[in-house]
């Protein structure tokens, strides 16, 4: 029998539906290569026992002939997202022993649906970062490494325990997060298809909330088509998210293959960014011929404000965050540090419970809120917001379908490489993929191919609101002319 | 705009973290190299646009005022690192 891990969930899901293999079988394979590869850290939690009931649970539905969409599909779960009676700490100190007594609203649609749960993945510290190093259990080794080198590279982040796993196969697909650029950066760092849906597509309750207007889950897969199949799961409206958006959850999966004849593909000019690399300005233009390629039409378009999106985003993140994390206070879950007083014990709990990052970031969105501030910060950014929505409304009232960009402006760097650099550089990562939170768009990260020391690069597709079927079409006709890149196995 | 360490300690103070004098130095030249990457924004002219507040125009969902959870205190004390009889113990606050 061939290594059950090299299945993609279509693959796998046909596999199983020929009882080529059990459930039971296909879980047991992904808990043996989970155990060969913790070297890379990409699970916090690894939980056998649940996975191989919910494997022997989903072999008797298959019996029956009552397969659900993604019947004994093991996946593998950011730990940002509540997992009931099962570890969920945002990869923080701060959420100590935290085992909610819940369970997100995301992974209940995936269980509904037949999925398998393999553990929880490591992740920057409450999804703050872009390198997987801020995570309180240590840094994720990506399975990619340069040619000729040993040297460890970051799966970037945060969602860079999923993309780890997926790239390893240490799982058929993962749930991830994106604020920033947290499910596109590490995929196009590990060759993994992720997709950060509209803002309102996934419900978000039950997921450790970073900047609530921004957050939003999607899936880090294989490949497109296993993208488009888990997100038509995780997608829902919900009444315990009101922000959720109540419009029907197309087959994703049917936009897979779709002919992309006469689409037109925006490119905008202000992405031309300066100092931008050789590699990456000719793996844009690869993009562009193979959609024009595909029968797409490509026109130039500009986006105006899209410099400030950064800036913008570094207002708005900190200072939703600042609020949201306010309730980590050592008295109703996780860490408590004792104190003189109750004032004294909350600044100790928060002081030993957070990491280096997250109080830069808690510091910076308390200031911008303070008295006197808010105006001139918070409220201002969300005005530019509205410019940044606005240059996309203007390009897609013109007829453009949708925009292709880089993902990244550079391939992976090194673990401990950008340690000593200042907290702004490590935030330019998210250059390509912050407006696009910004704007609530949906945005694609699919490979297009890879470096010359060996590492994978992505494309960015980004669509109109609640258009992530035509995103996957795109996709699909980039995966199609490039190929899928796998690591070679060295762990 | 720049901040100074004694406002460092005061935010730090508003944001209940407590930060020894060594990291008080240190966060005051990063929050100061964020404050000057965001500085950027005072070139964009907002002064006749509205905050964003949707992707796409929604109207506040409603929801019928009824109680549809609850009843088990046991599971919302289950996490809490100091419990007594399904109170949350903290350390003395009115004297």
């Amino acid at each position: 029998m061939t290594d059950l891990t090299a299945l993609t969930i279509a693959e796998a899901r046909d596999g199983l539906a020929a009882k080529q293999f059990s459930a039971t079988e296909l879980t047991g394979a992904y808990l043996a290569a989970m155990q060969a590869a913790r070297a890379l850290n990409a699970y916090l939690v690894e939980t056998p026992e649940k996975a191989l009931a919910m494997a022997a649970a989903s072999d008797e539905r298959l019996g029956r002939g009552e397969a659900r969409p993604l019947e004994g599909i093991p996946l593998g779960i950011k730990d940002l997202f509540a997992t009931e009676g099962v570890h969920t700490q945002a990869a923080s100190h701060v959420l100590d022993k935290f085992e909610p007594a819940y369970e997100s609203t995301v992974t209940a649609n995936l269980w509904a649906d037949g999925a398998v749960m393999l553990g929880k993945l490591n992740m920057d510290e409450f999804a703050m970062g872009s390198s997987n190093e801020s995570s309180y259990y240590g840094p994720v080794t990506s399975p990619w490494r340069r040619n000729g080198s040993n040297m460890a590279l970051v799966p970037g982040g945060s969602s860079g325990g999923s993309a780890a796993a997926v790239a390893a196969r240490l799982c058929a697909g993962a749930t991830a997060t994106d604020t920033g650029g947290s499910i596109r950066q590490p995929a196009a760092f590990t060759g993994t298809v992720g997709i950060k849906p509209t803002y309102g597509r996934c419900s978000r309750w039950g997921i450790v909330a970073f900047a609530s207007s921004l957050d939003q889950a999607g899936p880090i897969a294989r490949d497109v088509r296993d993208a488009a199949i888990l997100l038509k799961s995780m997608a829902s409206v919900d009444a315990k998210d009101t922000t959720s958006v109540d419009l029907p959850v197309p087959d994703y999966e049917a936009a897979v293959g779709r002919s992309v004849k006469g689409l037109r593909i925006g490119i905008p000019k202000e992405y031309r960014v300066e100092g931008m690399s050789a590699e990456i300005e000719a793996l844009w233009q690869k993009g562009i011929a193979i959609l024009k390629d595909a029968g797409a039409e490509i026109v130039e378009i500009s986006l105006p404000h899209t410099k400030y999106a950064l800036p913008a985003y570094y207002i708005v993140a900190p200072a939703e965050a600042s609020s949201n994390l306010a309730r980590y206070d050592g008295v109703r879950y996780g860490l408590r540090v004792p104190g003189t007083d109750i004032i004294d014990m909350y600044e100790n709990t928060r002081a030993a419970g957070f990491g280096a990052e997250v109080k830069r970031r808690i510091l910076i969105g308390t200031y911008v809120l303070s008295a006197g501030y808010y105006d001139a910060y918070y409220l201002k950014a969300q005005k530019v917001r509205t410019l940044i929505k606005n240059d996309f409304e203007t390009c897609f009232a013109a007829g453009v379908d949708a925009v292709l960009t880089p993902a990244t402006p550079s391939p992976a760097f090194g673990i401990g490489e950008m340690a000593g650099a200042d907290p702004v550089e490590m935030y330019l990562n998210d250059i390509f993929t912050v407006t696009v939170n910004m704007a609530g768009l949906p945005g694609l990260a699919v490979p297009g191919g890879l470096s010359a020391d060996g590492l994978p690069l992505g494309l960015q597709l980004i669509g109109r609101p609640f258009d992530e079927a035509t995103l996957f079409s795109l996709g699909h006709a980039v995966e199609q002319a490039v190929g899928r890149f796998e690591a070679p196995k060295w762990w | 705009m720049s901040v100074d360490t004694a406002t460092v300690r005061r935010v730090a103070r508003l944001a209940r973290i407590k930060v020894s004098d060594e990291e008080a130095e240190r966060m005051t030249g990063e929050l100061n190299s964020i404050l000057g990457f965001v500085a950027q924004l005072d070139e964009v002219d907002v002064s006749s646009v509205e905050p964003m507040t949707a992707v796409v125009a929604t109207a506040m969902k409603q929801r019928v005022d009824v109680v549809t959870d609850g009843g088990n205190p046991a599971a919302v004390v289950g996490n809490a690192p100091v419990t007594d009889d399904d109170f949350f113990m903290v350390p003395k606050v009115v004297e």
